[in-house]
């Protein structure tokens, strides 16, 4: 019986590379997919883009692809990824570059476009419908994505691509297709169209469902996170699965790290909304095999919904940071007095929203949740600002920097930052808007 | 006791909602989760974070609940002000709760 084994090769864009190595060499893999676009990532893209139209792809394309396609194109390993971001078309061209000065025989590499459409959304707004409230003034969006279904994809796999580069499709599309491209599934099975599905939302996060993101020494220990090891699906044709991991990798794979990962991010169990299937994980049968085997099955699902999800990118304002420390006896007094100084200070500037945090005692659960803690040896104050513009937001890191001679006593470790927020909205539109291009060029003579 | 003796968490986010999903270590612990750790209770637990009812789905046969809470509109991951923007630490806040 033929099985179809996927490994995960990041769970977000930044994330370590090396265990992808140890999967493509190790992890008799059929295909190696890289989940790397996060809600904002995308818009961050496409300001890169807007700067230099070669650009707008992820920032690690080239160091992964370097590191993995040696032994991917030796393994006959194929590769998806999202890693196209805002710019498929460059990030195809890119790929075909590295694979001609690695001197690896020819490659065919795909990209998928279609997701971006901000063009088409400045043109027929009224097609959206807002899911959070109004959407934000069209003249601050930056990017507008629709998120597309497994089904262009397969096709670039179906016309021979090593490589799929996408931009922004569902994450657990990216494993669907790959699962549908070899097993025929048909596009309105929704049964294994919703298995497919809970198998990739299990890999999508790559090391959080073999270890990462669980330990909690003496409760839930983890052997070897550095060297955590990645997962692996090992498909049948019905779509049940065995979720595995390289031997001798760090990290464990338990039915405890499966149910974390399975409920990550969910909703209704019963209704997980993606463009290719309702998919509905209330069902889910985990049985353990063995050390770090899973066997996962009972996905099922139901007719896909007729909207996309489109997430907009857009420009709003400035955050300003500023932290400064204080030590020893009476701490906390001293970081309360340095809070009143800020306050008086910062509200000669138009700021939009100002808060005060004490790190090491409410900055993360806020007052009520820790109304107990005791008063520790050392305190840090964080100030946090919104503005309309940097300089404004600008103030509070100036603001905090001058209480070293104008505060409290013992006041160290000034810090501050301004940065552009780039917010993101969310909205549905119909799904025959939309329509995802494949274009599939050749290592041997792609170029710019 | 804590929670936190007899179950573990992960919390995901999307926008201004936050998910925590709550699952006993051993099956037989499952039904005191599912009676103590209402929706009301967690509502309650986090009154100064959520906006509008807390939502809890059951999965009896993972021994786990997953809970929906609604934060205030200022605290979407890409807008907040807060030092976890994402709201990443809820779910260790919902293993000190007492049962």
């Amino acid at each position: 019986m033929k099985t179809v084994r996927i490994g995960a090769g990041a769970g977000y864009s930044g994330d370590r590379i090396d265990p992808a190595v140890e999967l493509a060499a190790k992890g008799s893999l059929d295909y190696l997919v890289f989940e790397c676009l996060a809600e904002r990532t995308i818009a961050l893209a496409q300001k890169a883009r807007l700067r230099d139209a070669s650009a707008g792809y992820d920032p690690l394309l080239e160091e992964r692809m370097r590191a993995v396609l040696p032994i991917c194109s030796e393994r006959r390993i194929r590769i998806v990824s999202n890693m196209g971001a805002a710019n498929p078309r460059a990030a195809a061209v890119k790929t075909c570059e590295i694979v001609r000065e690695l001197g690896l025989p020819n490659v065919r590499v795909a990209a998928v476009t279609g997701d971006d459409v901000l063009g088409l959304l400045r043109r027929k707004i009224d097609v959206l419908t807002s899911l959070e409230g109004p959407l934000p003034p069209e003249e601050r969006w930056i990017a507008a994505n629709a998120y597309v279904g497994a089904a262009p994809v397969a096709q670039a796999l179906a016309g021979g691509a090593d490589v799929v580069l996408t931009g922004r499709v569902a994450d657990p599309a990216l494993f669907l297709a790959p699962l549908v491209h070899e097993f025929g599934w048909s596009w309105e099975n929704w049964e294994t169209l919703g298995q497919g599905t809970v198998i990739g939302h299990l890999l999508e996060c790559a090391g959080q469902l073999t270890g990462g993101y669980f330990a909690d020494p003496g409760y839930k220990d983890v052997l070897n996170l550095a060297r955590l090891g990645f997962p692996i699906a090992a498909v049948e044709p019905d779509g049940s699965a065995v979720l595995t991991k390289v031997e001798g990798s760090g990290g464990m794979l338990t039915r405890a790290t499966c149910t974390e990962q399975l409920l990550y991010e969910i909703q209704d169990p019963s209704m997980y909304f993606t463009p290719d299937v309702v998919a509905d994980f209330s069902q889910v049968h985990l049985e353990e095999m063995g050390p770090d085997r899973v066997r996962v099955s009972g996905g099922r699902g139901r007719a896909r919904p007729s909207t996309l999800k489109v997430s907009i990118g857009y420009h709003d304002g400035f955050i300003g940071e500023g932290q400064i420390s204080y030590a020893g006896p009476n701490a906390l007094p001293r970081a309360e007095l340095a809070r009143d100084i800020l306050a008086e200070r910062l509200a000669a500037f138009p700021m939009a929203e100002l808060r005060f945090d004490f790190i090491g005692m409410n900055a993360i659960h806020g007052a009520q949740l820790s109304a107990h803690a005791p008063a520790p040896y050392e305190v840090r104050l964080r100030a946090a600002g919104r503005a309309a513009s940097a300089a404004t937001a600008m103030w509070i890191q100036r603001e905090v920097e001058a209480l070293y001679t104008n505060g409290p006593a013992g006041g160290g470790g000034a810090s501050g930052s301004t940065r552009e927020i780039l917010a993101i909205a969310s909205a549905l539109m119909p799904r025959e808007s939309v329509s995802p291009q494949v274009e599939i060029l050749e290592s041997r003579h792609a170029s710019a | 006791m804590l929670l936190h003796e007899i179950a573990h968490a992960r919390t995901g986010d999307k926008g201004t909602m936050v998910t925590i999903s709550l699952i006993a270590y051993r099956k037989e612990d499952f039904v005191r989760l599912e009676k103590e750790v209402t929706a009301e209770r967690v509502a309650e637990h986090f009154r100064e974070w959520v906006d509008g009812p807390v939502l809890r789905f059951s999965l009896p046969h993972l021994g786990a609940l997953n809970f929906v809470l609604q934060r205030p509109a200022a605290f979407s991951v890409t807008r907040s002000l807060a030092l976890d923007a994402h709201g990443k630490c809820l779910g260790s806040a919902l293993l000190a709760m007492e049962i």
